[in-house]
C-alpha cells in the first residue's frame, strides 16, 4: 500500500509542480482572502489580531477547497478512473497517496499564509510547536476528509459545487479545533491547546481509516 | 483449451438499459476477434464487459479462466483496454505517463523502455509534455501505456481512431506481435478495411446481441453481409428498461 502510496502522491505532486495551480493561482487567492479579511478589519486592529486566528483558518479552508478539486479532477480526465481500476494499485494506497500530495500542498500555503498574518494582522507567533502540531493534525484531517469525500462526488456533473456543500459542514470540527488550539498558542497558554490538537489527530485518523477502507468502494462505483 | 473469452446469455446494463441483452461469444487463445456492428450496437459495452469494469447480471462470462463479476479484479491485471479514453495526465510527459502507468500494473523499468520504443516515443518526444503532443502521439503513448503491462488480452476500442497511415500500420505490427507471442485481441472498429485484414474472424453486434457465429474457426469473409436476425427476447431483470431493436 504504501509503495502504491508514494507512486501516486508523486504524480499528483509532479503534476501540481508542472500546473503550478497551487503557485498561481490558490496561493495568490489565500493571499487575497488574507487581504480582503484585513481591509474589512482594520478599522478595528484589536478585532484583527483577536480573529487572526479563526481568519487563519479560514483561509486554510477556503484555499483547501480549491486544491481537493483540483486533486479529484486529476483522476476525472477521460479513462483515468477505468484505469486505475485495471491497474494493480490498492485503492487504499491511491487514497492515502492522494490526501498525502494534498497536505503537501496546504502545508507549504499554510507557510505562507502564516508569513501573511504576521506582516498582514501583527501576529506574534508564541507556541512554536503547539502551532506546527495544529499544522500538521489539521491539514491531515483536511487532506484525508476532503480526498474522501472527493471520490463520493466524483462522475456527479454537480460535483464542483456540492464538494464544499457537503466538506465544510464535515470540516467545521477541525475548524474549531484548529482556532482554538492557535488562540491557546498565540495568548501564551499552550496547555489549553493540546486537547484541541488531541481532537484534530482523532478526526484524522477516523477520515484516514475511513478513506482507506472505502474508496475502492467509492472508485467502483463512481 | 479452455478460451480465453466465454459468454453465455450475458446481459450487461448501462443504468437501466441493457447495452448487452444476451450475447454469446468464444474468444480462442491467439485470436484476433473485430467486433462490428452500428453505433449502440454494444461494442464498447462488452469490451468493458471482458475488461472487468461493468459486471454483467445474467448469464455465464469467464475470462482468462476467472468468472466475471466474482472475480474481476483477477480479470483487470490481466488484460488491457485501450478505450476511448487516453488516460493521460496534460501536464506530465509522454515518458512520465508511460512510466506512472506501467509502475501502476508492476511493470518493470525495461518494460516501461521497451513501450516506449516500440510506439516511437523513446526519442525528443519522451519528453514533451501530453498537452503539446498531438492526437495520434496521445493515442501512440496510450498504447505504450498498455504495452508496457503486458496484457495477456488486448482490448482495443478503435483503436485506428486518430492515427495516421503510419501508426496505423505500426498499430497493426503491435497487434499482430503480441499475437505471435500468445495474446489475444478483441477489437471494435469502424475501419472495416483495415481491422477485417488484421483479424481472424468478425463478430457482428447489433442491439447488444450478436448476429453471426461466434465459435472459433466460424470464419466471416471480410466486408461480408451478414444477416442480422435477433435471438428471442433474454430474460431481463425486472427494472430493466427494454430498448427497441435496432438493426
Amino acid at each position: 500500500m504504501w509503495r502504491d502510496a508514494a507512486l501516486v502522491a508523486g504524480r499528483d505532486l509532479r503534476v501540481e509542480a508542472r500546473s503550478r495551480v497551487t503557485l498561481q493561482q490558490v496561493g495568490p487567492f489565500a493571499l487575497l482572502v488574507l487581504i480582503l479579511f484585513a481591509f474589512a478589519l482594520d478599522p478595528a486592529r484589536q478585532t484583527l489580531e483577536r480573529a487572526t486566528p479563526g481568519l487563519y483558518w479560514v483561509t486554510v479552508l477556503f484555499s483547501a477547497l480549491l486544491a481537493l478539486a483540483r486533486s479529484a479532477a486529476l483522476d476525472e480526465a477521460g479513462g483515468v478512473r477505468d484505469a486505475l481500476r485495471l491497474s494493480a494499485l490498492e485503492p487504499a494506497g491511491v487514497f492515502v497517496g492522494k490526501a498525502l500530495a494534498v497536505a503537501a500542498e496546504l502545508l507549504v500555503l499554510e507557510a505562507v499564509l502564516g508569513l501573511g498574518v504576521i506582516v498582514l494582522y501583527g501576529a506574534e507567533p508564541a507556541g512554536i510547536g503547539l502551532l506546527l502540531v495544529t499544522c500538521v493534525s489539521a491539514t491531515a484531517a483536511i487532506a484525508t476528509t476532503g480526498t474522501l469525500y472527493g471520490a463520493l462526488v466524483s462522475g456527479l456533473r454537480v460535483r464542483e459545487t456540492l464538494l464544499p456543500l457537503l466538506l465544510l459542514p464535515v470540516l467545521a470540527p477541525v475548524l474549531l479545533g484548529a482556532t482554538r488550539a492557535f488562540e491557546a498558542a498565540l495568548g501564551g497558554a499552550p496547555a489549553d491547546g493540546w486537547p484541541w490538537c488531541g481532537l484534530l489527530a482523532a478526526f484524522a485518523v477516523l477520515y484516514s481509516v475511513a478513506g482507506a477502507a472505502a474508496y475502492g468502494t467509492l472508485l467502483e462505483g463512481s | 483449451m479452455e478460451p480465453v473469452v466465454h459468454l453465455r446469455a450475458t446481459v450487461a446494463l448501462l443504468g437501466r438499459f441493457p447495452a448487452l441483452a444476451g450475447i454469446d461469444l468464444d474468444v480462442g487463445r491467439g485470436e484476433i476477434v473485430l467486433l462490428r456492428g452500428p453505433n449502440g450496437a454494444g461494442k464498447t459495452t462488452l469490451l468493458r464487459v471482458l475488461a472487468g469494469l461493468i459486471p454483467p447480471v445474467r448469464g455465464e462470462a469467464r475470462v482468462l479462466g476467472h468468472d466475471l463479476p466474482a472475480q474481476a479484479r483477477a480479470v483487470r491485471r490481466r488484460v488491457g483496454l485501450l478505450g476511448h479514453g487516453t488516460a493521460l495526465f496534460e501536464e506530465l510527459t509522454a515518458a512520465d505517463n508511460v512510466g506512472f502507468w506501467g509502475r501502476a500494473c508492476r511493470a518493470g523499468r525495461d518494460d516501461i523502455e521497451a513501450a516506449l520504443g516500440l510506439v516511437g516515443l523513446d526519442g525528443r518526444l519522451r519528453d514533451v509534455p501530453v498537452s503539446r503532443l498531438s492526437a495520434g502521439q496521445r493515442r501512440r503513448t496510450s498504447l505504450a501505456c498498455l504495452l508496457a503491462r503486458r496484457p495477456e488480452l488486448w482490448l482495443l476500442d478503435e483503436p485506428h481512431a486518430g492515427l495516421d497511415n503510419d501508426a496505423r500500420d505500426l498499430l497493426d505490427g503491435l497487434v499482430r506481435q503480441a499475437v505471435s507471442q500468445g495474446a489475444t485481441v478483441v477489437m471494435s472498429s469502424h475501419e472495416l478495411d483495415r481491422a477485417e485484414a488484421l483479424a481472424h474472424r468478425t463478430v457482428a453486434l447489433a442491439g447488444g446481441i450478436t448476429t453471426t457465429p461466434a465459435q472459433p474457426g466460424d470464419e466471416v469473409a471480410p466486408g461480408a453481409t451478414t444477416d442480422v436476425t435477433p435471438r428471442s427476447e433474454p430474460d431481463l431483470p425486472e427494472n430493466v428498461t427494454k430498448v427497441p431493436y435496432v438493426a
